[in-house]
């Protein structure tokens, strides 16, 4: 689907965070000069047609005692990543699973996997869950813990990706 | 200690029910406080604490990437006395959202998104230049998960 300047400011408007209003929709709306409406009727739209993927609670993990963020990396055939991507992603554990590019010689994983846990012991655990899974199809794998977050802000759709 | 211990029953409800799925309804709190037994008043209470005591980022929308402009991972090595330094000049990009460090050769790993692809590789030449560190460029090239958001167990 094609997304309009008003569709963008309205996502915009949205992702930074809904006002905790009794009605938000009407506050975007006075706020982008639209009708509350066709604030409401455009979001939709977009949920639809896959644009924006939900809206809701965005918890930050950290603050609810998820300080170990594992970001697993796995050496998988290309050919068969699609297939093996989709198991790992369907895991409740795995909060995000993407096929990304290798850079050979620099670095040979094409299969990510974020997993989140109260203690390294529970994100190993998961860790494992994957490696059952995926058995000899992996080839090799790490867990790239972060010791640090540098910066974090919201996704802004201008800069959207 | 973390906040969660501390949470009332409503805030958990929260955070369970509504990662997704808010009510598209004019009063959208008044409808998830007939779902979750509260009054629309205490919803956007339960909703300014959980704000305040840091638990919620935010309430908002989560775009789907590469439909509205174009992001990618990207991750540089950098020396350990030039942690802070490489970081500082990644976050001073408006269009850098995230950056974390991590244990590995490649410590430093951040998501540039911009309105389109020349411009996300524009910021990665950028930073390349200015730290003089050569940029990992690992942009999605399929999704799998179905992002409903994050199970969090309470226990």
């Amino acid at each position: 689907m094609i997304l309009d300047d008003t569709d963008r400011q309205i996502v915009r408007a949205t992702q930074e965070g809904l006002p905790l209003d009794p009605q938000p929709y009407h506050r975007v709306a006075e706020a982008l000069n639209l009708d509350p409406a066709d604030v409401m009727t455009r979001v939709r739209r977009m949920l639809d047609g896959g644009a924006i993927r939900r809206i809701g609670v965005i918890p930050n993990h950290y603050a609810l005692g998820y300080t170990f963020n594992g970001m697993t990396v796995w050496d998988v055939d290309d050919a068969r990543v699609s297939e093996l991507g989709a198991k790992v992603g369907a895991l409740d554990f795995v909060s995000h699973c993407y096929h990304r590019p290798r850079h050979l010689p620099l670095w040979r994983y094409n299969l990510f996997a974020m997993v989140h846990g109260r203690s390294k012991d529970a994100v190993e655990r998961q860790v494992e869950r994957i490696a059952e899974l995926l058995g000899d199809e992996a080839h090799d794998h790490r867990i790239l813990y972060s010791t640090r977050i540098l910066k974090k802000t919201g996704l802004r759709i201008k800069e959207t990706g | 200690m973390s906040v969660a211990a501390t949470l009332s029953d409503l805030e958990k409800g929260l955070i369970d029910q509504y990662q997704r799925g808010l009510p598209l309804v004019s009063r959208p709190y008044a409808a998830m406080a007939e779902t979750l037994g509260a009054t629309e008043d205490a919803v956007i209470q339960a909703l300014v604490n959980l704000q305040k005591n840091g638990v919620l980022s935010r309430l908002g929308a989560v775009v789907t990437p590469h439909r509205a402009g174009w992001s990618t991972l990207a991750a540089v090595s950098a020396p350990k006395d030039r942690v802070a330094e490489v970081a500082a000049v990644i976050n001073d990009f408006p269009t850098v959202n995230h950056n974390y460090e991590r244990d590995h050769h490649y410590n430093i790993w951040f998501v540039v998104a911009g309105s389109d692809k020349a411009s996300v590789f524009e910021t990665l030449r950028a930073i390349e230049g200015r730290t003089g560190l050569k940029v990992l460029d690992l942009p999605m090239e399929e999704a799998f998960h179905i992002d409903l958001g994050f199970k969090v167990t309470w226990s």
